[in-house]
This record gives C-alpha cells, structure tokens and sequence, in this order.
C-alpha cells in the first residue's frame, strides 16, 4: 500500500471528526434560526422578502470568503468582549465556522419551508380552522406535517452544501477534511486530495441518504425507519466524537501556512514535541493573516514565520536594513507589541528573490540584481500573480532602476519550466524553493538589500512564552537548517514524498 | 320562556374591499332543528354567508346570534368546536387516518384515546362506512366515502348546529342522493339544526324544511318548499321550472305516455 494511503487514513479520525462536528453544529444551528424565521414569515409579506432577499445574497458569497470574513469579525467582537465585560474567546476555528456554515446553510431551508407552507391546499388550511384549530394548531397538526417532505428536501439540500462548504474552514483553523485537500494542493499529494473530496462526498451522501430515510419513514409512518434513519445519524455523530474525546485537549497546538515547506516545518517540530514526552495538535494550512492573529491571540501556540512579513505585513517598515538589525527590530517589536517569544532562527531564508539559469547568469557575466540592470532592457522577466503587486517588487525596482523588454504573470509551476527553457530569462523565486535547485536556477545577489530578509523564525504565543519545557523542546531546531537542506525537503515534498516523509529525512540530516 | 333562535341574522353586511357588497341587509333566523337550504347562484353570497355563522368571516356591519348570544362575543375557535363543518372540497387531512380525521375536533377538545376512537367506531357506523375504514388514508377512499367520513368529522363533537357547504355536489348522481337521504335521517335522528347551500334546486326541494333563496347577496325569498313553488318573484319562477318540468315529464312517464 502506498505510504501516503496509510498516512491519510491515519489522520481520518482526526480530521472527519472535526469534520462532522463543525458540520453538524452549524446545521442545528442554521436549523434553529431558519425554521422559525421562515414561519414568522409566512404571513408578514416584509419579512418574508427580506429574509429570502438576505439568504440568497449570502448564498452568491463564495464560501471561502464567508469563512474567511467571518475571522476578523469575531477577533474584534473577542476583543470589545474582553474590553467590556472582561471575557474574550478564541475567534479561530469552530466558532467563526459553525457561524459561517450556519448562514450558508440558511436559504434552502427558508426557501422550502416557505415554498412547502404555501403549496398546501387552501382548502385545507380552511378545513384546519373549520374543525376548531387555532392558527398554531393549524400550523403543527396540519401544515408542517404537510409540508414535510419539502422542508426536508430543504434540509437535505442544506446538510450537503454545508458538509462540503466545510472543507473550506481549514484556512480559518477549523480542522475538516479539507486539510487533506489544501495540503495536498499545495504539495502535488494528489491521493490527499482525493482522499479529502471523496470522504467528503461520502459523508455527505450518507447523512442526505439517512434524512431521506428519516423523512419517508415519517410520511408512512414507520418507526423502525425513522429510527434507523435516527440511529445511522447518531452512529456519525458518536464515530466523529470518540477522537475528540480521547484525543489529548489541553496539549499544545502548532500552526502552518498552506505551503510545502510549512506542513514539513510542522511535523518536524511536532516530532520534537513528541520525542520530548508533549503532545501537540497541528493546524493545518492556516491563511498568513489567520496565523499570526492566532499566535497573538493565543489560540496557536508556535508556528514558524518570516521576518520580512512581520516586517512589511505588521510593522509596515519599507526601509532597507542589515539582516541582523531586522531580527533583532522584529523581534523586539513582537515582544513589545504582541508578548510574543521570538525563539531564533531556523538557519535559512526564504525569500523573494530574483532567479535565471546558472548558464545564462555565467554567460552574461550577471551575479547580482545590479549586473541584471544593466542588461534588463533586452531581456523578460515572468513573477507569480502577487509579485509585480507587492512592496518588494517595487523597492527592487527603484532601488536598481529595472526595465525589462517584457513582463509576465505566470502560474508558479510553468515559471520554473519556462526559464528552464529559455522562454523567459529571470523569474520571481522563494529562496527555499525546492525547484531552485531542480531546475538549476540562480539566485541572484540584493547588495542594497531591496528586498528585507525572510529568514525563517520560530515564533511562541505569549501563553507559552515561561513555559520551559515547551520552548526548550523546539530550541534545538535553531540555526540547524541550512537553506541547502530545506530546498533539498522542500523539492522532495513537491515531487509526492509527504510532508512527514520530507520531516524524517530533514531530522535525520540536521541531527537530534 | 320562548325557545332562542338557533341562529338569527339582523340586518348582517359583508363587503370585500370596494366591490359590490357580498351581501346586503341580510335578515332570517333558523329555528332549532330546522333544515334550512339556501339557494342561490355561484356569486350570490351563499359561501360568505355561511362562514359568518362560524366566524371563518366577520360581518362588515349587523349582528348575528348563535343560540341566542351575540357571535362576536364568542371566541371563534370554541365556537367552532361546537358547529360541524361540511366542506364542499371535503377537506380531510391526508396525512391523518379516516379515523383521526373524524375525531379530530374531540381531539382538540382534549378527549384521551380509547374516548376519541371509540367515538370514530360509532360515527363510522351513523355514515354506514365498514369500521374496518378507521386506519384507511384519505386517498384510499372512493369520492363518496370521503364525503361521508366529512359527515363523520362534523357530527363527531356531537355539535346542535350543522352547516354544509354544497357538500354532495362533487358526487355522481345515485351517490349524491343516497348520501343525502342518509344525511336527512340523521339530522331528524339527533335532532340537528342543518344550514345547507346548494346552487341544485332538486335537492333544496327533496331536503329542506324551509329554504332561503340568495340573489346578488339580497334574499328574495323565504319559505317552505311548496311556499318556493307558487312563489311570485321572477327568479324564483324562473328556479322553479326545471324541478316542475321534470316532475311533470316523471308524472306523465309513471302513467305510461309516451311522448
């Protein structure tokens, strides 16, 4: 069996128990807002507009960007909590997911229960009132019942959209199956990825097959159906528990972003963690804002960052100064402004950079950014989508008066073939990246230091910043990672070796 | 001490917006135990009128008094807790079996089971229906059975007072008329006071103890049937002939003349 099959299914109690838990909480959630929102509705015409108007605008929101606004939005309702009723609470993961899932969820349940209501014969309803009913009698004896099998299909529609529509909580820190698929997008583990969808529609076929049997066991009114319906349900419900029960909460959580290089610097230090008798949870494919919030707020407890983000992202520093200077103002600003621990660095750096071929750079005479200036004129230069945006591109440019005869935006993975093969002559590269070396690429030389350091630094939460035997554990992974090594980890995760494949042979080579 | 009205209209209103009014002045009363038909054509106020008496309407101007005491102090629910219902559409739930549909009003009256049920039993065999029905769906009874199971739910409380809202009409002819007979014995059976509309004159005439005629939401006549059949009003005359066309052509067939 293929080593990545045994590693994905090893992580599936993990990761499909935090799956169903997130799903079915936002579903009971969405349940109990929109079923009697839609009742209330019925017969107040305003409301009844309103409610589908505002479902349906949420429902054109795509859903990673729900999940993603609904982050911030709880950071700052954590933060006014923590100011005026002096409480605050973790505005990462399952909260801001179960409320973005619960509002996803909304609109095919209004819609239904509504479309449902409204078919029924008026001549019913009129029968209802004839025999003696009030309005609410009406309501539960005859119209909900009637209306079942609609509002079922409803929920149904409901509990797919939201079971698959959680596979994008992962960038917000909400452990799902998606995990699977962000890290396998991002470091070509295809079988990940396929693990991920699959388990995904599983699942959500299952608990659509379970309504519908609940649902027609109701209509014909047989109860060994509704309870096996009931039963398969619960039977999810306690397989998604018994991970998150017996798994160690209150052990410590470390982050990653959703890149090859992250998911390998995490499992190396969850190694560490465990090889010292702690027990660590990993979060997964974090977006870069998400993390450092996280970090801050106390909700992650370590995680591996660059100095030039926090030096351009949070410090909004475009000024051109030595490497040490920028660690030791990083980290002092960190420590000041957050109570965060820089532990060091891990030795490399992982920068933006300018890239050729070593044959051409040879042939040329060009070593540095200055020597590319002179002959730029006559030659093109291809970046990722975000490259020619960023304040990094722009100080190298005025910093060395660039012009180049063409400029591209190309996918990362055709830049690296396409200088390879003479199309383009320079490129925007990540310093550790593995392709630098598999493609026999130069990076070139910032002698004016345009572009701030990205060395790779360990960072700690505020919460654990005392905590010795946390922070003594990760401290040997200081200073020990060459760049060579790291590119040499990151180009076998890129070509299918796991994350914890490429951390086992980078622990081997850095020595315990 | 005079026995009250079962039910008295004085001067009762019904508009609906601008129109023309529903109805207009409208004044009867219907005696205990009466079987009062009211005649009239689609459009003249006989369906509004008879949801007024329970208060599925409420008058624009007028009074109305069930049993002597003014409708609109009542509360509507319990009043119609108290009045069968027979719907022209039917209208049994069709999620409920025959025998929960028949017992439904005792049901909300908070009867316990073995009551409720044994009560559906002996409505089952008043409307003639095999008691093998009561766990039966509606949509498995025939258009005839459905009606008398309607029957059933309104004579289920055990009400005084029975309005029926062209409640044969839907049925073929033999089922119509036997379902009728029926209906006639039972309301002189428990001494029921029956308010029933109908647009079919046959069948005012072959059921009615009085009958009250409704044209353009104004009554323009009131009388017994055979008071209907001399009667001087254009409409009413003009009602009147087919039954007596048919009577006479019936009367000439049973003393063997051909045409």
């Amino acid at each position: 069996m293929d080593a990545r099959i045994g590693d994905a299914l090893a992580r599936l109690p993990d990761y499909f128990g935090n799956h169903v838990l997130v799903s079915v909480t936002a579903l009971l959630l969405g349940l109990a807002i929109s079923l009697p929102l839609a009742i209330a509705s019925l017969r107040r015409p305003a409301l009844r507009a309103g409610v589908l108007a505002a479902t349906s605008i949420v429902q054109t929101i795509p859903g990673l960007a729900l999940l993603a606004l609904f982050y911030p939005l709880l950071l700052g309702a954590a933060a006014l909590t923590e100011r005026t009723l002096g409480f605050g609470f973790s505005a990462l993961g399952f909260l801001p997911a179960v409320l973005a899932l619960a509002l996803y969820s909304m609109l095919p349940v209004v819609r239904n229960t509504i479309t449902g209501i409204d078919g029924i014969d008026p001549a019913i309803k009129r029968a209802a009132l004839g025999v003696g009913m009030t309005e609410r009698q009406a309501l539960t004896m005859v119209e909900l019942p009637l209306a079942l099998p609609v509002i079922m299909a409803g929920v149904r529609t409901a509990s797919v959209w939201v079971i698959g529509t959680a596979t994008l909580s992962t960038p917000i820190g909400q452990t799902s199956l998606g995990n699977y698929i962000f890290a396998g997008l991002q470091t070509q583990n295809w079988i990940f990825v396929l693990f991920g969808c699959v388990a995904a529609a599983v699942l959500a076929l299952a608990v659509d097959q379970l309504l519908a049997l609940i649902e027609r066991g109701y209509s014909a009114r047989n109860r060994n159906r509704v309870a096996a319906g009931g039963i398969g349900l619960a039977l999810i419900v306690v397989l998604a528990l018994i991970p998150n029960l017996s798994g160690g909460k209150g052990g410590y959580v470390i982050g990653a972003k959703p890149f090859a290089e992250q998911y390998i610097l995490v499992a190396l230090m969850d190694d560490r963690l465990r090889a010292k008798g702690l027990v660590a949870t990993r979060r997964d494919g974090l977006g870069s804002a998400v993390i450092f919030e996280a970090l801050a707020a106390g909700d992650i407890d370590a995680y591996v960052e660059y100095t030039g983000t926090i030096w351009t992202n949070q410090m909004r520093r475009t000024d051109a100064v030595p490497r040490e200077q920028v660690l030791s103002e990083v980290a002092a600003w960190l420590k000041d402004r957050h109570g965060i621990v820089t532990v060091g660095g891990l030795g490399f750096e992982n920068a933006y950079a300018l890239a050729m071929t070593k044959k051409r750079a040879t042939e040329a005479g060009i070593n540095s950014i200055g020597d590319l200036a002179r002959r730029a004129p006559a030659l093109s230069i291809a970046g990722d989508y975000e490259f020619f945006g960023r304040p990094e591109w722009k100080s190298i440019r005025d910093a060395y008066g660039l012009s180049f005869r063409q400029q591209r935006q190309m996918q990362a993975e055709f830049m690296y073939p396409a200088v390879a093969a003479g199309e383009i002559d320079v490129i925007s590269a990540y310093t550790s990246d593995g392709r630098v070396a598999q493609f026999g690429l130069q990076v070139l030389d910032d002698p004016k230091h345009a572009i701030p350091p990205y060395d790779a630094i360990l960072l700690v939460s505020p919460k654990r910043a005392s905590d010795r035997a946390f922070v003594d554990a990760l401290r040997p992974l200081i200073g020990k990672i060459s760049v060579d090594v790291m590119r040499e980890a990151n180009r076998r995760a890129g070509e299918g070796a796991s994350p914890e494949v490429a951390a086992r042979w980078l622990a081997e080579k850095i020595g315990r | 001490m005079p026995e009250h009205a079962a039910i008295a209209f004085e001067d009762v209103s019904k508009r609906f917006g601008d129109a023309a009014p529903a109805l207009a002045g409208v004044s009867f009363t219907v005696k205990p135990r009466e079987f009062l038909v009211i005649v009239g054509a689609s459009g003249s106020g006989k369906t509004t009128l008879l949801q007024l008496i329970n208060r599925l309407s409420e008058p624009t101007a007028g009074r109305l008094r069930i049993g002597g005491v003014e409708a609109q102090t009542l509360d509507p629910t319990v009043l119609r807790r108290r009045i069968g219902y027979v719907f022209q559409e039917v209208g049994l739930f069709p999620h409920m079996t025959v025998a929960e549909n028949i017992a439904i009003t005792p049901r909300l009256l908070g009867w316990d089971q073995q009551r409720w049920a044994a009560r559906a039993d002996e409505l089952l065999g008043l409307v003639r229906l095999d008691p093998g029905y009561r766990t039966r769906f509606p949509h498995q009874l025939s258009g005839g059975e459905r009606q008398r199971v309607g029957v059933a739910r309104a004579l289920a409380a055990g009400p005084d007072v029975v309005l029926m809202d062209e409640p044969f009409a839907a049925l073929d002819p033999l089922t119509r008329d036997g379902l009728a007979q029926d209906y006639r014995r039972l309301h002189d059976k428990l001494h029921l006071t029956t308010v029933m509309i109908t647009h079919d004159v046959l069948e005012a005439l072959g059921l009615a103890d009085r009958i009250v005629v409704l044209q353009a939401g104004r009554i323009i006549a009131d009388g017994t049937p055979s008071g209907m059949m001399t009667h001087q009003h254009a409409y009413v005359r003009e009602l009147m002939q087919t039954p007596r066309r048919v009577a006479e052509r019936v009367g000439a067939l049973l003393d063997g003349k051909e045409r």
